[in-house]
């Protein structure tokens, strides 16, 4: 058997890759619900019954092409921080990390596609991709879906569509979302009415790990709520154009930030480079709101030579269960602030202090 | 903009109760109802009033008691209950969706865009589902030529639905 930190690909591999737009747009994601006809739904099944779907499903998943390298394992057999660092990575939801005997998971190696066993539904299956790409997410999991529909007899209702456990799934199953680092909307004092304007288009927009949860680091998730009553198409094209738009309002703020508040910019930026390259113990929470303003400094050219990539990958590093797995004993969360200020400062070592005036910014 | 708001559940009367509800994680959602579904919907006194009741509790449970007419409704599939369906929000199996549908029909209507899917559908289903959609409107036809006395088209009519329907179930799987 596999061991699923052995195939899981590095943190550094896992944030360095790019897609378009991806200095607002950190990822794309489309999923669909699925259920077999002749189960109860999860939340409902006895344990026996999740069990047989699990072993029913599992084979004809990792049986696709597209999961020709991947890794399957089910819930039980996984351990708290393994799940964690799964939800750190948003491979699966928190719900799902929470879940035992009788629901699994199934992912590729290099994290485009997971597949979530007895989540809510019997199959939450996910396509994933860097940057602003929700299109291509959808063709990628569109062709999943129909390479399994071959195998397996999901539960369809020709005026309801694909039936899910939750009436708020129900039809197409979709749940489109994009990943977004607005720091500029936040910084502008713009974030509330963008955030107002996007929920009354009936899109929802949430934090860092998605419902319920809050947008730690500037990062804010906008997806489709409704799924009955519009095609996969429609929502796929709605959400572009909205999203088109959010990242031309957070290219603006900052725009206007730079010219109108420019020691506001830097303050704020400056500020976070001192107390990450400098500090001897940090939370996780900290780390991130101020790798969120470092971020946007490399956007904004205020640190020349440094790399995106590099603040990305603090980001996942420095969470718990990250941060937890690079280290050989287990930790109070205490000593892992210490743990964790420690690797920030010898990861910014080579990342010189904020010039003040980015490159070219008269130009701009 | 100044165009009269239409109540978002039946979608053709005019709203005279505008709702918003702000839930604990700052979420904000907005809802305009005539007078009927306000009614309908239980939302008399709006103090009392939540979102989050009407979409998994008071509105459902209301629907579906009515739908029961008094006594609980399970589903024969899985025995899964209106009461369980009041606790968690969530169905029991696919089959529920045909135990509770009267109830959810409402329900739908406030959550979606429409309450008719529209989109992809199983490939071995989707032959069937062209179908039965043409069914529906040969059968619609046909009663109306039947009224109007127009019985050489009634008859065409009546061939056509008897190859579609002998063809339909052959096909399906």
């Amino acid at each position: 058997m596999k061991d699923i930190h052995s195939f899981l690909c590095s943190p550094a591999e896992s944030t360095h890759r790019h897609g378009p737009n991806d200095r607002i747009v950190m990822s794309s994601r489309v999923r669909l619900a699925r259920n077999l006809r002749d189960a109860a739904f999860p939340g409902w099944a006895k344990k026996p019954e999740r069990v047989k779907v699990w072993e029913t499903i599992q084979p004809a998943v990792s049986a696709l092409p597209e999961m020709a390298d991947s890794f399957a394992e089910a819930m039980d057999n996984l351990t708290a921080l393994d799940k964690q660092i799964l939800v750190e990575r948003h491979l699966i939801s928190r719900e799902h990390a929470a879940k035992n005997v009788g629901s699994g998971v199934v992912l590729n190696h290099d994290e485009t596609f997971c597949v979530m066993i007895n989540e809510e539904d019997h199959l939450r299956m996910q396509a994933l991709r860097p940057g602003f790409q929700i299109r291509e997410a959808w063709q990628a999991i569109d062709r999943l879906d129909s390479g399994l529909e071959k195998k397996l007899n999901f539960a369809f209702d020709n005026e309801l569509g694909y039936l899910t456990a939750c009436p708020t799934n129900l039809g197409t199953g979709i749940r489109v979302s994009s990943m977004l680092h607005l720091p500029g909307l936040v910084l502008a004092e713009q974030i509330n009415p963008i955030v107002q304007s996007v929920n009354k288009l009936g899109l929802a927009v949430r934090g860092l790990y998605g419902e319920g949860t809050e947008a730690l680091g500037n990062v804010f998730q906008v997806s489709n709520q409704m799924t009955l009553g519009e095609s996969e198409t429609v929502i796929v094209e709605r959400l572009e154009k909205v999203m088109a738009q959010i990242i031309e309002h957070e290219e603006n703020a900052r725009q206007t930030l730079l010219e109108k508040k420019p020691k506001v910019v830097f303050n704020h930026i400056g500020r976070a480079y001192g107390v990450l390259a400098n500090a001897h113990s940090i939370s996780s929470k900290e780390t991130m709101n101020l790798l969120s303003l470092m971020r946007l400094g490399v956007d904004l050219e205020l640190f020349p030579g440094a790399h995106r990539g590099l603040i990305d990958e603090l980001f996942l590093m420095t969470q718990p269960a990250h941060l937890q797995k690079s280290l050989s004993d287990k930790l109070s969360a205490e000593e892992r602030d210490l743990v964790r200020a420690d690797m920030v400062r010898d990861r910014l070592k080579n990342v010189s202090r904020p010039v003040t005036k980015p490159p070219g910014s008269a130009a701009n | 903009m100044s165009a009269k708001k239409i109540c978002s559940v039946c979608k053709e009367k005019p709203a005279t109760v505008f709702l918003t509800n702000i839930s604990a994680d700052n979420k904000v959602q907005a809802m305009d109802l005539c007078d009927d579904c306000a009614k309908a919907k239980g939302v008399n006194d709006p103090a009392t009033f939540g979102t989050a009741d009407l979409l998994f509790g008071l509105g459902a449970a209301q629907g579906l008691d009515a739908a029961a007419g008094g006594a609980e409704l399970k589903c024969s599939r899985c025995g899964f209950s209106q009461a369980d369906f009041k606790k968690s929000g969530r169905l029991g199996c696919p089959e529920c969706y045909r135990t509770f549908a009267e109830g959810l029909s409402g329900l739908l209507k406030t959550m979606h865009k429409g309450v008719r899917h529209v989109g992809k559908a199983p490939e071995a289903l989707r032959q069937t589902r062209e179908n039965v959609d043409r069914l529906k409107t040969l059968q619609k036809k046909l009663a109306k030529a039947v009224e109007e006395e127009n019985y050489e088209a009634a008859a065409t009519l009546r061939d056509e639905i008897k190859n579609l329907s002998g063809a339909a179930p052959a096909k399906s799987r």
